[in-house]
C-alpha cells in the first residue's frame, strides 16, 4: 500500500538478531502508524514489567512521514513506563521519524537486552549492532557529536545509566522523549544509541490532492494567531504561552500551592529575546519552527520548562532556568519531572532552593549522588518515602506538567483520563479553555467536558498515529488530515473511520493499564487541587476544584469512554473495537 | 450544554439568521439534550456515535438564503465552492446532500463541517460546543449568499443569467435591507480607561453586528491607547465582546495576546503608518461581493486574485486589496495597512471592509455604514 513501506525491523539486543517483519494490509487499516502501531506491538506485553528483556521498545512511523503533509515528521517511542508502570508513549520530533522511513521501515521494535553497551546502526537495508562502549562517558551532547555521520540519532545520557526513572532520550539533540523515563527503558536495554541514514523517498498515491490538502492546512495555520501570530509559538516558541498562563491565573508556583509568580514578567518571551540570540528552528516537514536556541547552539526552554524552572521552585533568574533546561538535556532528564521533584523536596524541606542548589541538585540526580539518588526515583517515590505523600503533584505518578488543573477544568479531568499519566497533550483542553480553539468553553466548568475530552483524546490518538504535530491541532483538524491521508495512501477513509481508530488506540492503552493494575483510583489527582484555592486574579476567583463535581464528571467520561464505573474495560466494548480480551 | 443549546437556538432566532421554529439543535455529554421534540432526533442520535461530535445544528435559514442554498442545490452538482476568504480558509467548500435524510447528512459531516440540503436548510455540528455549529452554520449563510450574488453579477454582464436564477435574485432584491445613513451614537472619544475603551469596543461590535456588517465570529475590532493595542480575541463574537479583549503591547514586552484576532498584525501596521485611534473590521456582503467582480477573464493571475491580483481595482474611492488573513506572506498584513492611508476604508477581496478613524469609533463605523451602502446600490445598478 502506499504510505507504508511494509517493513517492520525487529532488533532483539540479547540475540544480536535483526530480522525484518511484513504487517497484514489490515493492521496498518486498523492502527495507521506512529502511536496506533506502537500500541499493537505492546498488546502482547502485558505481563513484563518495564525491565524485562520481552519489553518491547517501538520507534513507529505513520503513513504521512516522509510525505509533503506538514509537520507530519514526528516518530512515536512506546513501551512501559520505568516511572510509572503504565502506558508510555511520546510523539518526538527532529528528523528520526522521516529517517526510518526513509531506510525503508515503518517501525524499529527493539526487544532483549544486551550483554554489553550496544548502539543501533541502521544505513537504509544495512543494520548494525554496534559496540557503545567509547561513548560510555559521554554526555547526550558529546554522544550525539560523535554520532555526527547520521542523518538522525537518538541517545541517552548519564541520568539513564544512573537509574533515573525520568531519564530521557535526546533526538538530534535538540528533541526528544523526555516523559516517563522512556531513557531508562533504553538503559535496561543496555541501548546507547540509535543512528540512522535512509535515502528512499516516501510514496504518495495522489500528489495533487496531497499538494491541496498541504495548501488548505498551510493557510489555516497562517490565519492561527496561536500559531502564526506575532505573538504566537513560531514567532516566540511556545514560551509565548508564558504570559498568558499568568494572568490566568494558572501558573503553578511554589509546588502547586499558588497560581501566580510575582516575579512573571523577568521571566517571559520577550526577556528571552531581550536577553539571548535567539534562533529558530524545527523538525522535519514543519514549516511553523516553534523550537528556539540561541546561537551558541544551547537549547532554550519550551513554556513548561520555563514556568516550572522559574515560578514552581520560586527562582526569578532567567539564567538559572535557561541553565537547569541545558542541563537536563545535557544529562538525558525530564525537565517538567526534574523541576516537580525539586520542587516537592523543597516544600518537605521547607525551603526555596536557590539557583546554586537547583543546578547542584540536578548534576546529583544524574549522578545518583546524594539526595539526588532518591529524587531521581521521582516525586511521587520521594515524596511516599518521606512520609509526606501528599506533596508529590503527579497523577499516575507522572509529574504534572506547568498548567494549573484549577484554572482549567477540562484540564483536569484529562490529567486523570490520560493513559500515560498527567499530560496537558492527550486531549489538549486548553486548546478550547485558554486558546479559544475552535472555539472557547468556559474553562471553570465540567459542563460537557466529559464527551469533549473523550472526542479529543480519541483525535489526539489518530494524530500521533499519523505522526503529526499535536500544536497543528490548534489551526487545523481532522478534516484536513483526513484528504491528506487519502491522497497518500489511496484509501477512502472518513471521519468516522479514522474516530474509530482513534477510539480503538485509546481503549487498547486503557486496557493494557488496567491489567497492569491501574483503575479509578490511579485516575485522580492531588488532594491539593480539592482542598486549597489557588491565586486569585482582580476578576475572578480560582477556588478549589469541587471534589464532588469533578467526580461525577468523570463518572460521566466513563460512562462516555465505555468503561465500567470502577473505570475498567468493557469486554463488549474491546469487541466492538476489535480488541483481543485478555483477564 | 442546556443552556449553550438554548443560547445559540435564541442567537439563530435573535439575529435573524432562521426561519422561526425551523431549528433543530442538540448537544451530548453522558446524556443527550435538544431544543424541542422532533421525529428525527433518534436517527440524528446515531450519527453522534458515528460522527464524534458533541452538537448538532440542522435549520432553515430565514429568507432570502434558504431560496439560495435551495437554488445551489439544484444547479451546483456535489458542492458549492465559493470563492470568499473565510470559507476557502476554514470550510473549504460546501457540500450539497441528496436527501435530508440522516445517512446521507452523516455521510457529508464525515468529510466536512456543514452540509447544505436541497430544502435551502443547512446542517452542521460541533465537538467541543455548540457554538461551533452556530459559527459554521451563519459562515455557511454568508458563503452562500456571496457566491451566489457574485454569480448573478457575472451572469448578468455575460448575458447568460437563468430565469430560475433570476428569480432568486429578485426575492433576494426584494429583502435587502441597506445600513441606516446615519449610525447609532457611540461612546465618544478620546477614551482615557481601559474600562472605557473596553465599554467602546463592545458597543462598536454589537452595533456592527446588528446592521449585519458581519455575520458570525469573524472580523475584528482595536483601539490603540497608551501604545497598547486593544484587540478583540481570535474567534470572538463583536457582539459579546466583553471579557474578550487582548491588551498587546507595541513594544512585545507581553505576548498574553497570543490570543488576540488574527488580524493583530494588520490593525498594529495601521496604527503605526497613519494617525488612526482605532480600527474597525467587518464582513459586509456587498463589499465581499463587488471586491469578486473582475471583469478580466483572462487575466494570468485568474484563480488566485486573492493573492495575486496586481491591478489597481476601487469601488468608488475604496481600493480593493488581496490579500489571506492572518500573518503569511499572502497575509492582508502586508496590503491593507499602505492602502488604508487617506481612504475612508479598504476593501479586501472577498473578504471584507477595514476602516479606522481617530479619537473613537464614530467615522470608523460611519464609514463602515456608507461603504456597504455605495457597495450594496452599486450591485443594484449592475445588476439593472
Amino acid at each position: 500500500m502506499s504510505g507504508w513501506t511494509g517493513k517492520i525491523l525487529q532488533v532483539d539486543l540479547s540475540e544480536r538478531s535483526v530480522t525484518t517483519l511484513s504487517l497484514p494490509d489490515d493492521v496498518y487499516r486498523q492502527y495507521l502508524g506512529g502511536r496506533g502501531l506502537a500500541g499493537y506491538f505492546l498488546q502482547d506485553a502485558t505481563d513484563f514489567e518495564w525491565d524485562d528483556p520481552k519489553m518491547p521498545l517501538a520507534l513507529c512511523t505513520g503513513p504521512l512521514t516522509g510525505t509533503t503533509t506538514p509537520a507530519s515528521g514526528h516518530v512515536i517511542f512506546a513501551t512501559r513506563s520505568p516511572l510509572t508502570g503504565a502506558h508510555l508513549d511520546e510523539s518526538v520530533g527532529g528528523k528520526l521519524g522521516t529517517q526510518i522511513k526513509a531506510a525503508g521501515f515503518d517501525a524499529v521494535v527493539i526487544t532483549g537486552s544486551a550483554s554489553s553497551w550496544v548502539g543501533l546502526e541502521i544505513r537504509n537495508s544495512d543494520v548494525r549492532i554496534a559496540d557503545a562502549t567509547s561513548l560510555l562517558n559521554k554526555d547526550t551532547i558529546e554522544a550525539a557529536n560523535a554520532l555526527y555521520q547520521f542523518n538522525a540519532h537518538a541517545v541517552i545520557g548519564p541520568a539513564a545509566h544512573s537509574g533515573v526513572r525520568f531519564s530521557s532520550v535526546l533526538v538530534d539533540r535538540y528533541h526528544g522523549a523526555f516523559r516517563g523515563g522512556m531513557g531508562l527503558g533504553f538503559a535496561a536495554k543496555k541501548l546507547k544509541y540509535i543512528g540512522v541514514t535512509g535515502s528512499r523517498s516516501a510514496t504518495v498515491s495522489n500528489e495533487t490532492l496531497l499538494q491541496g490538502a498541504a495548501e488548505d492546512i498551510r493557510r489555516l495555520t497562517a490565519a492561527s494567531s496561536i500559531l502564526k501570530g506575532e505573538n504566537g509559538i513560531a514567532n516566540l516558541g511556545t514560551a509565548a504561552l508564558f504570559d498568558l498562563i499568568h494572568t490566568r491565573r494558572m501558573m503553578p508556583t511554589a509546588n502547586f500551592r499558588r497560581t501566580f509568580f510575582d516575579a512573571a514578567a523577568k521571566l517571559n518571551a520577550a526577556q528571552i529575546s531581550e536577553t539571548f540570540e535567539v534562533e529558530s528552528f524545527g523538525c522535519s516537514g514543519c514549516h511553523i519552527s516553534c523550537r528556539k536556541r540561541q546561537t551558541n547552539a544551547t537549547g532554550l526552554p519550551d513554556y513548561e520548562a520555563l514556568a516550572h524552572f522559574s515560578a514552581l521552585l520560586e527562582n526569578d533568574s532567567l539564567r538559572t532556568t535557561v541553565s537547569a533546561n541545558a542541563l537536563c538535556a545535557q544529562l538525558g532528564m525530564d525537565p517538567i519531572s526534574a523541576a516537580v521533584s525539586l520542587a516537592c523536596y523543597g516544600e518537605i524541606r521547607g525551603i526555596t532552593l536557590n539557583g546554586e542548589q537547583i543546578l547542584e541538585l540536578l548534576t546529583d540526580i544524574a549522578a545518583g549522588k546524594g539526595e539526588g539518588k532518591m529524587l531521581g526515583q521521582g516525586s511521587l517515590r520521594y515524596a511516599t518515602k518521606a512520609g509526606r505523600p501528599e506533596c508529590a503533584m503527579t497523577v499516575k505518578g507522572l509529574e504534572i506538567p506547568a498548567f494549573d488543573p484549577r484554572g482549567a477544568f477540562g484540564l483536569a479531568l484529562a490529567y486523570v483520563t490520560s493513559t500515560r499519566g498527567a499530560c496537558h497533550l492527550r486531549a489538549l483542553p486548553l486548546s478550547h479553555e485558554i486558546l479559544r480553539k475552535p472555539v472557547a468553553t468556559d474553562r471553570f466548568s465540567f459542563s460537557g467536558k466529559a464527551r469533549i475530552i473523550k472526542i479529543a483524546e480519541d483525535q489526539i490518538a489518530l494524530v500521533d498515529s499519523l505522526t503529526t504535530c499535536p500544536h497543528l491541532m490548534l489551526a487545523a483538524s481532522m478534516e484536513e488530515y483526513a484528504q491528506a491521508l487519502t491522497a497518500v495512501t489511496g484509501l477512502e477513509l472518513t471521519t468516522a473511520d479514522l474516530t474509530q481508530v482513534g477510539e480503538r488506540i485509546y481503549y487498547s492503552e486503557r486496557m493494557r493499564n488496567a491489567l497492569w493494575g491501574f483503575d479509578a483510583r490511579e485516575d485522580d489527582l492531588p488532594h491539593r487541587f480539592f482542598n486549597e484555592a489557588g491565586t486569585s486574579g482582580p476578576a475572578f476567583d480560582v477556588p478549589p476544584i469541587s471534589r464532588n463535581e469533578f467526580l461525577e464528571a468523570r463518572q460521566r467520561y466513563y460512562t462516555v469512554r465505555g468503561l465500567d464505573e470502577n473505570g475498567m474495560p468493557r469486554q463488549d466494548v474491546a469487541k466492538r473495537l476489535g480488541l483481543k480480551w485478555k483477564n | 450544554m442546556e443552556k449553550l443549546i438554548q443560547k445559540y437556538v435564541r442567537k439563530l432566532t435573535h439575529q435573524g439568521l432562521v426561519q422561526a421554529d425551523s431549528v433543530l439543535m442538540g448537544g451530548l455529554d453522558a446524556e443527550f439534550v435538544w431544543n424541542k421534540t422532533d421525529k428525527r432526533i433518534s436517527a440524528l442520535e446515531n450519527l453522534f456515535a458515528g460522527l464524534n461530535i458533541n452538537s448538532f445544528l440542522v435549520a432553515t435559514p430565514s429568507s432570502p438564503i434558504a431560496d439560495i442554498i435551495a437554488y445551489l442545490s439544484k444547479t451546483c452538482g456535489d458542492a458549492v465552492r465559493p470563492s470568499d476568504s473565510e470559507t476557502r480558509t476554514f470550510l473549504h467548500d460546501l457540500p450539497i446532500a441528496k436527501s435530508s435524510d440522516t445517512t446521507e447528512i452523516a455521510h457529508h459531516l464525515n468529510r466536512r463541517k456543514c452540509v447544505l440540503l436541497p430544502d435551502g436548510s443547512i446542517a452542521a455540528y460541533g465537538t467541543v460546543s455548540p457554538e461551533e455549529a452556530f459559527v459554521t452554520f451563519s459562515s455557511a449563510c454568508f458563503a452562500a449568499y456571496v457566491k451566489f450574488m457574485s454569480d448573478c453579477l457575472l451572469g448578468v454582464r455575460d448575458g447568460n443569467i437563468t430565469k430560475d436564477a433570476k428569480y432568486v435574485l429578485q426575492k433576494a432584491l426584494d429583502a435587502l435591507q441597506l445600513p441606516p445613513v446615519l449610525t447609532p451614537p457611540v461612546l465618544p472619544g478620546p477614551f482615557n480607561s481601559e474600562a472605557q475603551i473596553h465599554r467602546a469596543m463592545s458597543e462598536v461590535g454589537r452595533h456592527t453586528v446588528d446592521h449585519r456588517l458581519v455575520d458570525s465570529h469573524f472580523g475584528n475590532v482595536s483601539v490603540l491607547w497608551n501604545n497598547i493595542v486593544y484587540i478583540s480575541q481570535t474567534g470572538s463574537s463583536l457582539d459579546e465582546l466583553e471579557s474578550c479583549i487582548d491588551p498587546c503591547p507595541l513594544n512585545g514586552s507581553s505576548s498574553a495576546g497570543i490570543t488576540a484576532s488574527s488580524e493583530l498584525t494588520a490593525h498594529r501596521r495601521i496604527y503605526e503608518e497613519t494617525d488612526a485611534d482605532v480600527v474597525l473590521h467587518g464582513h459586509p456582503r456587498f463589499c465581499a461581493i463587488l471586491s469578486l467582480d473582475c471583469s478580466e477573464p483572462n487575466c494570468p493571475t485568474r484563480g488566485q486574485c486573492h493573492i495575486r491580483c496586481d491591478k489597481a481595482r476601487f469601488v468608488e474611492d475604496i481600493p480593493i486589496v488581496p490579500g489571506e488573513v492572518g500573518t503569511g506572506s499572502f497575509g492582508l498584513c502586508n496590503t491593507v495597512p499602505g492602502a488604508i492611508k487617506g481612504k475612508r476604508g479598504v476593501i479586501v477581496f472577498g473578504h471584507g471592509l477595514f476602516t479606522s478613524a481617530q479619537k473613537d469609533f464614530l467615522q470608523a463605523l460611519q464609514n463602515m455604514f456608507d461603504v456597504e451602502r455605495m457597495c450594496a446600490e452599486a450591485f443594484i445598478h449592475k445588476i439593472q
